[in-house]
């Protein structure tokens, strides 16, 4: 056990290395980072001394190392477009991106685990149909289509709820909420909605297929010839033992969440890191992306590791099989 | 028996095939609505490659373009004008002129990405299968480090990387060919790891075995003995694949890193309607997005009753 979480470790402190050499190779040899620091009127000497100041001089392993040594204390350079340290932009931006997240997710797994447990419970009803009909439009539209055809139903149309922005927030120390106003919880009900309606599909098609397997096995036979009750089969039984691999699924859908929010915030221009990252990819804003593009990893990577060693402390049949192969 | 294998790799079936159970009741729907998604697909398909010929306006023609004629509804509704079915956008463009140019477009970028995605898949993956040991190990290690990532940030990486390396230097066809590597190098994982899985099979077999006792060099045994015997698979996941490029080119394009609007794809359509969406003029956003759902759903149905035709073993 102890083996595997070293292992794992190791490996996930290698992925974030050669993510850091991208993020590296961007940041030093895409465009010349001094052009885009300074002014037309700079001198040549000034430059000069601007790139020994900053170590571009150095060796390449040496800057690299410089860079790892930087980015561990946050410092992520100055960002080309606003000339701001890109640690502040984003951790402005941070709050409204996890806040979507968190609401999006949770809209998935409240609404994505009951749908699927009926759709399994209830194979032929018309209901179970809509919901398969829905989980298919979920997964062949574009995050962007879904968004689009919201605001133009929800906004446009009918003009109940905000197409864009945040409403009012409120701060609280460092982290400024959208959840404590009316103006900002209605904000985010359309673009939770748009980012969580993939989730949503992935957790009731998931939920509903383990479901239809666990009613097969011989232990709810044997729940059934005991006497137990439909709910206490259904729930205390059944549900209960398709949640580890949907619970496995969802923390892995959390990083996908981050990265598919570029296209909700996009739409409904929520000012979060993703509707940033856009901007700085069209400016071509090295910082930016390369700082974005190490903080997501980051999750990731976080996210997996933590995700793999609950799976394997929670259900023993992994460590049996991994000892196996 | 059946149903219980059927039943078996759950959280992989995607698409249709899980939607709908296998039922007979359903697997006869099932055929009727691939019929359809045939069908559609084929007439898109069709319309988006005879659309110089078929289109009633050519709207990258700047003297058929008259300002007054922008913003016009659908032909349907008052204040809709006879010649323009669909209606014209702000510019004046035959909105049904635009989708079919657009589709043109989409269905170029989305064949021609894949394209690249599954020669950089099948050339890694004959290789790790066949060599094994370091190039093997080397090659799994960068497609699992890439799997960790969502292809969409991906393909946005690559392309503000390249943005970032051209600067001004950018024109329409380099941006045509910065979306299809983007796209590209963002989808190749899932090949290769299918195609060693059965190069790896394929490698111990007799006719491998007897091919490299005679002497013939490895490349050729690989491309012209092995490849034919794994590229069954590779087919299901190129058309499969085909939507999903398609979708991931209309994403780039209505993030507006995609192709400009002189040369829109239905993705920068939808970006450009965005705009008026607003306004109440629904048309110049709504039928290009209509289009991409239509032509997104059939060829995932398509690509779904492929893979029950052939039944490959999939991942």
């Amino acid at each position: 056990m102890l083996a595997f979480v070293v292992r794992r470790a190791l490996e996930a402190v290698l992925v974030m290395l050669v993510v850091a050499l991208i993020a590296f190779a961007l940041f030093r040899f895409v465009g010349d980072p001094i052009n885009q620091m300074v002014g037309l009127e700079t001198s040549f000497e000034e430059r000069q001394q601007l790139r020994q100041a900053l170590g571009l001089n150095d060796s390449v392993l040496i800057q690299f190392v410089r860079f790892v040594w930087h980015a561990l204390r946050f410092d992520f350079g100055i960002s080309y477009q606003f000339k701001r340290p890109v640690i502040e932009l984003i951790g402005e931006r941070f709050p409204a991106t996890i806040e979507l997240a968190v609401v999006s997710a949770l809209f998935s797994l409240l609404l994505g685990i009951p749908m699927g447990v009926y759709t399994a419970l209830n194979r032929q009803s018309w209901l179970s149909k809509l919901f398969l009909a829905i989980s298919l439009i979920g997964i062949s539209l574009p995050t962007f289509l879904i968004g689009i055809l919201l605001i133009f139903v929800f906004a446009v149309s009918f003009q109940v709820l905000p197409s864009f922005g945040r409403g009012e927030v409120v701060r609280l120390g460092f982290w400024s909420t959208g959840l404590l106003t009316g103006s900002g919880l209605k904000a985010i009900i359309l673009p939770a909605v748009t980012l969580g309606l993939f989730q949503m599909t992935l957790i009731m098609r998931l939920v509903r297929s383990e479901m239809l397997e666990v009613l097969r096995t011989d232990y709810i036979k044997f729940a059934r010839a005991r006497g137990l009750s439909n709910r206490a089969i259904h729930f205390g039984h059944a549900l209960k033992n398709t949640l580890v691999p949907v619970i496995t699924i969802a923390g892995l859908q959390i990083g996908s969440i981050i990265a598919f929010a570029i296209i909700t915030e996009t739409v409904f221009q929520w000012p979060g890191m993703g509707l940033m990252f856009l901007q700085a990819v069209q400016n071509a804003d090295i910082p930016i992306m390369s700082t974005y593009l190490l903080l997501v990893s980051g999750i990731f990577v976080t996210i997996n590791l933590v995700v793999d060693l609950l799976y394997v402390s929670v259900d023993p049949r992994i460590r049996i099989d991994r000892r196996v192969a | 028996m059946v149903e219980q294998f059927q039943s078996l790799p759950a959280p992989q079936r995607g698409g249709f095939a899980a939607a709908l159970d296998s039922d007979l009741l359903h697997a006869f729907l099932r055929s009727k609505i691939t019929v359809a998604a045939a069908l559609i697909t084929v007439v898109l398909v069709l319309a988006a490659i005879l659309a110089p010929w078929i289109a009633p306006h050519d709207p990258f023609d700047l003297r058929q373009l008259n300002l007054l004629d922008s913003h016009l509804p659908p032909a349907w509704l008052a204040d809709g004008d006879p010649r323009y079915l669909l209606g014209t956008d702000d510019q004046g463009r035959d909105v049904l002129s635009t989708i079919l140019y657009g589709s043109r477009i989409s269905l170029s970028v989305g064949v021609l990405s894949v394209g690249l995605a599954a020669a950089v898949g099948i050339v890694l993956g004959l290789i790790a299968g066949y060599a094994g040991g370091f190039l093997d190990a080397l090659i799994m290690r960068i497609a699992d480090v890439q799997l960790t990532f969502p292809a969409i940030l991906i393909a946005l990486l690559i392309d503000g990387t390249v943005r970032a390396l051209f600067g001004a230097q950018r024109n329409e066809t380099l941006e045509f060919w910065v979306l299809v590597l983007s796209i590209g190098m963002s989808f190749w994982v899932q090949y290769a790891r299918t195609v060693r899985g059965s190069t790896m099979v394929e490698k111990s077999k007799d006719y491998v075995l007897a091919a490299q006792l005679i002497g013939i060099h490895p490349a050729t045994i690989l491309f012209r003995h092995v490849l034919p015997n794994v590229i069954g698979p590779v087919l299901v996941i190129a058309t499969i694949n085909l939507a999903l490029a398609i979708i991931t080119e209309a994403t780039l394009s209505f993030l507006g890193v995609g192709l400009p609007p002189t040369q829109p794809s239905l993705g920068t359509l939808i970006r450009i309607g965005n705009n008026f969406l607003f306004a109440g003029e629904w048309w110049i956003a709504i039928f290009p997005g209509i289009t991409l759902a239509l032509l997104v759903v059939a060829i995932n149905l398509l690509g779904d009753w492929l893979r029950d035709a052939l039944n490959p073993r999939l991942q």
